[in-house]
């Protein structure tokens, strides 16, 4: 059906054993571990003393394993290309009959871009929450949480095995429960952690399968084995590996067909959204993805549902982002269509990989940046996430009105801006492979131009929608500076392709950028983007920023409205094709449990029990009864014995 | 006919005369002898085996009978003393309360 590349060549992994910076590698994780540990056991054994200082140890934390990060990082740029592989041994983590697995850290390009974006933007979302939880009774217990998310995602992207990556994993989905229902009084909020934690097993599902046939197949879960080996395995096997570790990025990605707890999540507290949604979590199964192209570029098929799978999701993500009042929904909304780009990336293969990361470091930097800006207004409206409530805020609150800007105009994909360089390529890539998979790429650019558009017009612009009590107001600077720092990574966020940088970077793990020929130039390619992303944002201002908005919202609004406020019915299908038949198999169950597996029981017990009440008649206690059934029986035996004797 | 049929008869009608008054007397004594006379009419025909075999397996068996036999007199007519200085009855009928 879709005419993809041919299989490109990807490198194997082939590490150097850890020396100088690099032997601090397993600090990294320690730290924020470390940090989860003392807060969390602290916090509850003696939580006033813990209050005073807790979240300032949490925030120390990450921002020590920024720097470590940042000192290998620039140590791995001092080596030569071919000599940027780095793996740490920590210690024998399994060692059971045949299974041989180490905690083993494995340092490289791809491992090297997300540590400083996980402890960089995870720290200055600490940094930020600060201020944003300041009055929560359990500011302790949060940071003992978001350091053990934190620790979890570097885990996994860490972990030179699949098994320490599946270590990560499980932890990662742990702490976004913990966190998601971090307000665990609004019914809401457990609601939504219980759902994020029920679908990800899902997906999780899927990456434990597909860890085991690695180990049948191989003998091993080491990222450095499968690669070396992986000429050994048929194309089935690597098809059949590449979707069930598909099912386990959908999962944690929320890519259709498990996208729908991505939503709910945002009940937890604003910087938990931005964790989530911008430096770790959803981009957990783009990593899996480019980690894995040993596996997938020897896998056409898988690839090809990849992309059809990030290809529904950037425009249904981008759908629900259209209609949604709630701010926090909408953004979120956009990070599904935004990971959906992400994955179109991965799954292209060689080409994509690199843009895919690059993606997904510029979506890191502008979505944080946004999701903070949104709970910076929401802290000043008194929590209220309604947009339609909001309103001419840029003068109310200039700091977080320019900071939003900038990522605003970096996801539209605004010339210049960080987003612009990110998507444009990746737009660019899918039109070389397949023009309609490239045309609905720019069809969502052309649909994020308009939602972010609507979104910022209602907070921003227009008239003052706010409740009579309600004053906002700036906030305090511990909340503002990071919002600055990531505008500015927002804007600049592009120089990391100038030269081809991170193509080159990128190239010892994903490959060498393949020379594609595009049907149209890429010039051209750029112009269209553009250009349809201005039809977007032009819509946008006609519909929403030349008319009033209602306080309520209206509901005689088109079909195409309603489906993108119930989420593109992804709840409803979830009930009908799951939900449902589950609980209509539980309930037949139950009844056949009931009726035959209970009465199989009773009745062979109601059975003894009656022949036994008929039997126990003989015991009738006079003695001469019992001597002629003795007499019957003893002629019995003597009659049989004749019969047989005589026969 | 052989020598030892008279007695394999002589038995049978002795141990079918002790089932008989076993099966309709009611006084426990009564029964008692009976089930006597059922144990020698098979001491009987033990005997008379070993005489036509020619070896002396069924008299030592006889033996054994005859000293399970008075073993179990002396419980059994015990038990009946009992029940009679209790129950002021010999009859076997009426001490039937062990039962369903």
């Amino acid at each position: 059906m879709f005419a993809l590349h041919e299989g490109g060549h990807v490198p194997v992994v082939d590490p150097t054993a850890a020396d100088g910076v690099f032997s601090l590698a397993w600090l990294v994780i320690a730290l924020p571990l470390a940090g989860a540990a003392i807060l969390l056991v602290g916090g509850a054994i003696a939580p006033k003393r813990f209050a005073a200082f807790g979240h300032v140890l949490g925030t120390l934390l990450p921002i020590g394993s920024f720097a470590i990060s940042l000192a290998m990082f620039l140590s791995l740029l001092g080596r030569d290309e071919g000599d940027r592989q780095v793996v740490q041994h920590v210690y024998d983590w399994i060692d059971v009959g045949g299974l041989h697995v180490g905690m083993d850290l494995l340092y490289d390009p791809l491992t090297a871009l997300f540590l400083l974006l996980i402890t960089g933007v995870g720290s200055l979302i600490h940094v930020y929450s600060i201020g944003y939880m300041a009055h929560d009774p359990r500011r302790v217990r949060f940071f003992g949480y978001l350091n053990l998310f934190v620790a979890a995602m570097l885990t996994l992207v860490m972990a030179e095995n699949y098994l320490g990556l599946f270590l990560g994993w499980e932890g990662v989905g742990l702490a976004s429960y913990l966190l998601i229902g971090f307000w665990q009084h609004k019914h809401s909020a457990a609601a939504a952690a219980k759902k994020a934690f029920v679908i990800n097993r899902v997906g999780d599902m899927g990456l434990s399968a597909a860890i085991m046939l690695a180990f049948a197949t191989w003998g091993s879960t080491s990222f450095t084995v499968i690669s070396a080996n992986a000429d050994g395995a048929s194309e089935k096997t690597m098809t059949a590996l590449g979707l069930l570790l598909l099912l386990g990025a959908c999962g944690k990605s929320a890519q259709v067909p498990l996208q729908a707890w991505l939503l709910d999540a945002m009940e937890g507290p604003t910087p938990v959204s931005a964790l989530i949604h911008a430096a770790t979590m959803v981009t957990a199964g783009v990593y899996l993805i480019t980690r894995s192209n040993f596996v997938f570029e020897r896998a056409p098929d898988a690839q090809t549902v990849v992309v059809i799978v990030a290809t529904v999701t950037l425009l249904w993500g981008a759908v629900i982002g259209c209609a949604k009042d709630d701010i926090k929904k909408a953004l979120a909304g956009s990070t599904m269509s935004q990971i959906g780009y992400m994955m179109l990336g991965a799954g292209l293969g060689v080409a994509g990989y690199a843009f895919a990361i690059f993606h997904l470091l510029t979506h890191g930097f502008f979505k944080a940046n946004m999701f903070l800006g949104a709970g910076s207004v929401m802290h000043g409206m008194d929590d209220d996430v309604n947009m339609r409530h909001y309103g001419a805020l840029r003068a109310m609150m200039p700091v977080t009105f320019l900071t939003f800007a900038m990522g605003y105009l970096a996801i539209i994909g605004f010339p210049g801006f960080s987003g612009f360089w990110s998507k444009d390529k990746i737009i660019e890539v899918a039109l070389a492979e397949n023009w309609v998979v490239g045309a609905c790429a720019l069809l969502g650019a052309g649909i994020t131009g308009f939602y972010m558009t609507r979104l910022m017009l209602m907070t921003f612009f227009g008239e003052k929608r706010w409740a009579k009590d309600v004053h906002p107001h700036e906030s305090p600077a511990v909340m503002t500076y990071p919002l600055i720092v990531l505008a500015a990574l927002s804007v600049l966020g592009g120089l990391m392709l100038a030269g081809g940088w991170i193509q080159d970077f990128l190239s010892p793990v994903v490959g060498e950028e393949v020379e594609h020929d595009p049907p149209i130039p890429a010039l051209a390619v750029t112009g269209l983007a553009v250009l349809i992303v201005a039809v977007g944002v032009t819509i946008a201002i006609m519909l929403v920023g030349r008319r009033d908005v209602p306080r309520e919202a209206p509901q005689d609004v088109s079909f195409v409205t309603r489906a993108a406020r119930a989420d593109v019915y992804g709840d409803a299908i979830n009930d009908e094709l799951v939900v449902k038949p589950g609980r209509a198999l539980t309930g037949g169950l139950l009844v056949f449990d009931r009726s035959v597996v209970d009465g199989l029981f009773s009745g062979g017990a109601l059975t003894v029990g009656g022949v036994g009440a008929l039997v126990r008649r003989a015991q009738n206690g006079f003695v001469r009864s019992y001597a002629l059934s003795l007499l019957g029986g003893v002629l019995l035996v003597v009659l049989a014995l004749l019969a047989v004797n005589l026969a | 006919m052989d020598s030892v049929t008279p007695f394999i008869v002589l038995s049978a009608i002795l141990f079918t005369i002790g089932a008989v008054g076993v099966l309709t007397r009611r006084n426990a004594i009564v029964v008692f002898m009976c089930v006597e006379l059922m144990l020698n009419a098979s001491n009987l025909a033990l005997v008379a085996f070993a005489k036509q075999h020619g070896n002396l397996d069924g008299q030592i068996a006889a033996f054994f009978v005859m000293v399970v036999a008075a073993a179990e007199v002396v419980v059994g007519l015990a038990i009946i003393m009992t029940i009679f200085r209790t129950r002021r009855s010999a009859s076997v009928d009426d001490a039937s309360l062990l039962k369903y």
